[in-house]
């Protein structure tokens, strides 16, 4: 292209570089009215993101020295229902004896614990298939299959590690990070 | 309708003439701001705030519907939850200042394009029905801005809800029943604001069915121009599309660098510290007023000050309804052939004294309502009214105006100071 | 007909417009406005620089962390900060573990429940909570001042005209009355002279009484100006703890606008370029 131009004189030469230099302005120009109305979308959207208030970490405190083996309760944190559940040695013993090679999310009993309190599994209420809240954490709710938890609304059942043994649930009942205060409380969050 | 030589949308893509003959979308785009339209190629600057004002909407009808995700209209809440907006939601700080500062942004355009429809004649015939359509516009926007006002549920927000509802109190007999009907309660509480609150989401996009139809008037006769005289020939026009697209674009950006001035460096400018204060039903701020772009209306209703036969409220509610009122009737009003008032003189000084006027009243009705700015305000008021319904008809009758150019192309090529701006020194380009 | 109508409700319009006028004037004319107590003796606020004014001024950690100081140590028995929350006070450079332990030990508990019984209690605050307010309910807070109100701070500079100059004039304003002022408008009792206030006479007891009231622990000299200086500038950042943000950001979107309306503006006139050179090229013709 270029050597055409030059071959036919300066006039139309410099006549065609206007010709482009005046497209690269209109480009730029449109490029930036582009990118511009894309960088407000930005806001717009990530409004809708958890926002300042949400995010600060709630913490809450259990008390745990209520709780008998055999037990379970259930609270709330993050608005989110949580289960705090004192095994007793037979399901300690149940949870430990399963070969891990067998678990759809292999974890076993002293991962999802604390050293020490591994009679005290802390769970989020949340089943991992969509969301519902499992039964087996109330008295004389439905423990399912597996004497842990079971969630009525697709038929998962987990075991007394909380780990998802049978129905739909992709992975085991998350565990929240928490720590043991005194040997009866533990602050979640 | 357009004229003859307007360009033809002829799709070429397959996919685009499939399209065309299912759902002409992009023919109606083509025919109403793309190179369909011939739009008269003398426009100034004062023609930019059409398309800015289209602009304005947008963004306040953008960013409202992201505050309305963040807002709770309860009167206990909506404080809380406005604060809540500016410290805890992702760039809510940015969302909410752009709004507020956009409204006034969108009031500043609209008033410059009012102007300009106003020295331009541009409410002449055959554009009644633009004009007409323009004021309801202007009124929707007067109701959505003052109902938005009061959403935070801060002190002006209250007080400016008690006194404009307050003003529906003045009608005889049954002004009482409807103030109350209006504010749903004795005084403005959380009916007040929950309904407020659905009228301000309602009303832009009404607004925005007003602006089609208004867009759609105006394409039956199609733009005027600083001559005020008609299109004849092609040489009088260019496509809208890109000359007035590239004309529009650059201008937005200009507009929008002076709106991010507000956004960012001074949001609070154009506001009130009182809407920072709770609402208070048992303390009125001490200076109460509404939004600037309502001063001049405020200053009309606080002119009248003595009963004449009729209660002085009475004077100062119809004088403020009246003051906008009035301008339906404009193009009936002002019977002169001439449309531009590059070419009417006369007139010129007339509006100059109406713009000056109009100020006094903008500074008038900022004041508290002490004088001198009363007595200012009423000179300005006597004013007003007597510029639109007793100097524009004289005026129209008797006035001598100036040869207007043949055409429009004649205008650009021997008369280029006349396009510049409305004061420009007047080259009128006498018949040759 | 419209235009015999419009004449005749203009001239009406004009006319009653007039007549108040007129009875406006003569009541002027007769009775000049005279001036207010409150107007010849205000003073506006003094012309105090901070370190956020303007496009480029940021806030200044260290002072707001003094400014913080002071609130907690002087304002904040009387006077809430609702709408701020400690975890907040990050933006002052408070690690997490000091937000962590300001909430912890701060003076007035949160209000709670008691998990056993379900009666009212308090505990201590964390960092996700809001001040607490330092009274249950307005009566109590009126109860308890002399049933004068003391407004939350939050927004209290953005509420106020004048904004942080204003607060530091207002809390070193404090004065005898002068002798000229009107015996009405003299400080009653639980009252204040300070010309700083809008009706001269304010119900807050002088706040800042001592230079060295606080002990800065970055050793500044707490002088009663410093003290008052920094408080109002803590107070202008919980009334818009996200300036500094907005105006980094103004910036670069004023820039960026600025360039694009100059490109904007330079392909105007390419488009353009045709046919005003058509219209040159018919203007030389002639």
């Amino acid at each position: 292209m270029a050597a055409v131009e030059h071959s036919e004189g300066l006039a139309p030469a410099a006549e065609a570089e206007g010709v482009r230099r005046r497209d690269f302005i209109n480009v730029a120009a449109v490029s930036f009215a582009g990118v511009g109305g894309a960088a407000l979308l930005y806001p717009l959207i990530n409004q809708m993101n958890p926002s300042a208030d949400v995010l600060a970490l709630a913490q809450i405190d259990v008390d745990l020295s209520q709780i008998q083996p055999g037990q379970a309760i259930k609270t709330i944190f993050r608005k989110q229902p949580l289960f705090v559940r004192n095994l007793t040695p037979q399901e300690m013993q149940a949870a430990n004896a399963v070969p891990i090679s067998e678990l759809r999310d292999p974890q076993t009993l002293a991962e999802r614990t604390k050293e020490g309190h591994s009679n005290w599994l802390i769970t989020m209420g949340v089943c991992t298939h969509l969301g519902c809240v499992p039964l087996g954490a109330g008295p004389g709710e439905n423990r399912g299959e597996f004497g842990g938890y079971f969630c009525p609304c697709h038929g998962s059942h987990y075991d007394t590690a909380a780990r998802i043994r049978k129905g739909p649930a992709p992975t085991n009942l998350a565990v929240p990070e928490y720590e043991f205060t005194t040997d009866t409380a533990v602050r979640v969050g | 309708m357009s004229f003859p030589w307007a360009k033809h949308y002829e799709p070429k893509h397959p996919l685009m003439r499939w399209m065309d003959e299912r759902l002409p979308l992009p023919r109606l785009a083509y025919n109403a701001v793309g190179p369909g339209y011939p739009v008269p190629r003398n426009l100034n600057s004062f023609w930019n705030f059409g398309v800015l004002a289209g602009l304005a909407l947008v963004i306040q009808i953008v960013t409202g519907i992201v505050l309305a995700m963040h807002y709770n209209a309860n009167a206990d809440t909506a404080f809380a939850s406005t604060e809540h907006i500016m410290r805890n939601v992702n760039s809510g700080w940015f969302l909410r200042y752009l709004h507020a500062n956009g409204a006034s942004f969108f009031f500043v355009v609209v008033y410059i394009h009012i102007f300009r429809g106003i020295y331009y004649g541009s409410y002449k015939a055959p554009r009644e029905m633009v004009w007409m359509l323009g004021l309801v516009i202007f009124l929707l926007m007067m109701a959505t801005a003052f109902m938005g006002y009061v959403l935070p549920w801060g002190q002006m927000s209250f007080w400016g809800a008690q006194v404009i509802t307050g003003l529906f109190g003045a009608i005889p007999l049954v002004g009482e029943p409807i103030q109350t009907w209006l504010v749903g309660g004795f005084a403005p509480d959380q009916a007040t604001l929950t309904r407020f609150f659905s009228l301000h989401y309602l009303l832009p996009f009404v607004i925005a069915g007003v602006v089609i139809l208004h867009i759609w008037a105006l394409h039956i006769p199609g733009s005027g121009n600083p001559t005020g005289v008609d299109v004849k020939s092609p040489q009088d026009t260019v496509p809208f599309h890109p000359y007035y697209t590239a004309k529009d674009g650059w201008f937005a950006g200009a507009a929008l660098t002076v709106l991010a001035l507000f956004v960012f460096f001074m949001p609070n400018a154009l506001g009130h510290a009182d809407n920072y204060i709770p609402a208070n039903p048992l303390a009125t701020p001490a200076h109460i007023v509404p939004e600037w772009y309502f001063w001049p209306f405020y200053a009309i209703l606080r002119a009248f000050t003595f009963d004449f036969i009729l209660p002085a409220k009475l004077w100062g509610v119809l004088a403020m309804f009246g003051s906008i009122l009035l301008l339906f009737f404009l193009p009936w009003l002002d019977k002169s052939p001439v449309r531009s008032g590059s070419y009417r003189p006369t007139f010129r000084i007339f509006f100059w004294v109406w713009l000056l006027m109009l100020a006094v009243l903008f500074y008038c009705g900022g004041m508290p309502a002490e004088e001198p700015y009363v007595m200012m305000s009423q000179v300005a008021t006597m004013y007003y009214f007597a510029f639109f319904l007793i100097i524009l008809p004289i005026l129209s009758m008797v006035e001598r105006t100036l040869p207007l150019p043949t055409s429009i192309s004649e205008s650009v090529l021997h008369g280029k100071t006349t396009d510049a701006a409305p004061t420009g020194a007047l080259q009128p380009a006498a018949a040759e | 007909m419209v235009r015999i109508l419009g004449f005749l409700v203009g001239l009406g319009f004009v006319g009653v417009a007039a007549w108040s006028l007129l009875w406006g004037a003569i009541a002027y004319i007769s009775e000049p406005p005279a001036e207010t107590v409150e107007h010849r003796f205000h003073e506006h606020p003094r012309d105090i620089s901070f370190s956020f004014d303007g496009p480029f001024g940021r806030y200044n950690a260290q002072q707001l962390q003094r400014g913080f100081q002071v609130y907690k140590e002087v304002c904040a028995a009387c006077h809430g900060l609702h709408y701020v929350a400690f975890r907040d006070l990050h933006d002052l450079g408070y690690s997490e573990a000091e937000v962590r332990a300001i909430a912890d030990q701060w003076q007035i508990q949160v209000p709670s429940i008691n998990p056993d019984t379900g009666e009212p209690a308090a505990r201590n605050a964390i960092p996700a909570d809001r001040f607490p307010n330092p009274y249950a309910n307005e009566t109590a807070a009126r109860a308890a001042n002399n049933n004068a109100l003391p407004p939350d701070l939050s927004l209290i500079v953005k509420a106020r005209e004048g904004g942080a100059p204003y607060m530091a004039s207002l809390l070193t304003g404090y004065q005898d009355p002068p002798g000229n002022l009107p015996a009405e408008n003299r400080p009653g009792t639980g009252l204040h002279y300070n010309p700083y206030f809008a009706n001269l006479n304010i119900a807050m007891p002088p706040p800042i009484t001592a230079d060295g009231q606080v002990t800065y622990a970055d050793g500044t000299q707490a002088t009663r100006e410093q003290m008052a200086e920094d408080v109002s500038a803590f107070l202008a950042w919980a009334a818009e703890p996200k300036a500094d943000q907005r105006k980094n950001m103004g910036i670069v979107v004023v820039l960026f606008l600025l360039i694009a309306t100059i490109l904007g503006r330079m392909a105007y006139k390419n488009v353009w370029y045709g046919p005003k050179r058509e219209d040159e090229a018919v203007q030389a013709a002639e």
